[in-house]
């Protein structure tokens, strides 16, 4: 993989802004579509963005979204300065939710984030300091295709 | 079954102009949790729902689904229907419940 052909671009997300919840998802998407990702592979992305995304805006103070895309893989890094998580096997267990009335009003807070991220992801990298904030890094394989 | 067969069934009313409605369905999804969207939804499919707000817009955009039919004649504000419009997702209304609407979607796509 040559370093030189890596694409990086951040993109900052605000916490608590319910308003403009997916907006990153969306750019991310469309950027990654117009240089050429499989639809199928996009669809894992998009979905795995918005989850991401969506877990900053519900619970951190403020967060970023880091695209790195090579001619193998793209690789997301959202880290946020929030809360954190304290118990990491509990938060990934598919129903477990913290969420408040208002986030789940809005039709999330279901618990599935965190899981369904790990089944859209090739590689999945979840580490958290409570009291400070959460860094997950998740990575999809392009299967060598040239972009 | 395309989208336009399927808004026929349901008496479905599109509230996005310019929009395909040759669109092929894959498969049939209702829920109001977004969160069970961007979770299980076939990419393809046509997403029933009683929720009314930008997100199911931004889930539907983002999840590949061809079509978002809001029951129990729930309509969008215009802001709404406009995003939509941007992402080439069309949008109906439809006054049937979403017990209703299933009933009525189920049986072509049973028979597939």
């Amino acid at each position: 993989m040559a370093k030189e052909r890596a694409f990086r671009q951040a993109f900052p997300v605000k916490g608590g802004d319910f308003s403009r919840a997916g907006d990153v998802s969306c750019l991310i998407k469309n950027l990654l579509k117009e240089i050429g990702v499989p639809a199928p592979i996009l669809r894992r992305l998009a979905i795995a963005s918005y989850e991401a995304e969506m877990n900053i805006i519900m619970y951190a103070a403020e967060g970023t979204a880091d695209l790195t895309v090579t001619p193998d893989e793209v690789r997301l890094v959202y880290s946020d300065r929030g809360p954190g998580i304290p118990d990491i096997t509990l938060a990934m267990r598919e129903g477990y939710s913290t969420a408040t009335a208002e986030m789940r009003e809005l039709g999330f807070g279901a618990g599935m984030g965190l899981p369904n991220i790990k089944k859209n992801a090739d590689t999945f990298l979840l580490a958290s300091e409570p009291g400070r904030g959460t860094r997950l890094e998740i990575a999809i394989r392009l299967n060598g295709r040239q972009l | 079954m395309i989208l336009k067969e399927a808004l026929a069934l349901i008496d479905g009313a599109l509230l996005t102009a310019e929009c395909d409605l040759n669109v092929e369905l894959s498969n049939v999804f209702a829920s109001d949790l977004m969160s069970d969207v961007l979770a299980f939804i076939e990419a393809g499919s046509l997403l029933l729902t009683g929720l009314v707000n930008a997100h199911v817009v931004r889930t539907a955009s983002l999840a590949d689904v061809a079509a978002v039919v809001f029951v129990q004649g729930k309509r969008p504000t215009a802001e709404i229907v406009t995003e939509a419009q941007h992402n080439n997702l069309p949008l109906a209304s439809t006054a049937l419940t979403m017990f209703e609407a299933c009933q009525r979607l189920a049986p072509p796509f049973r028979e597939r």
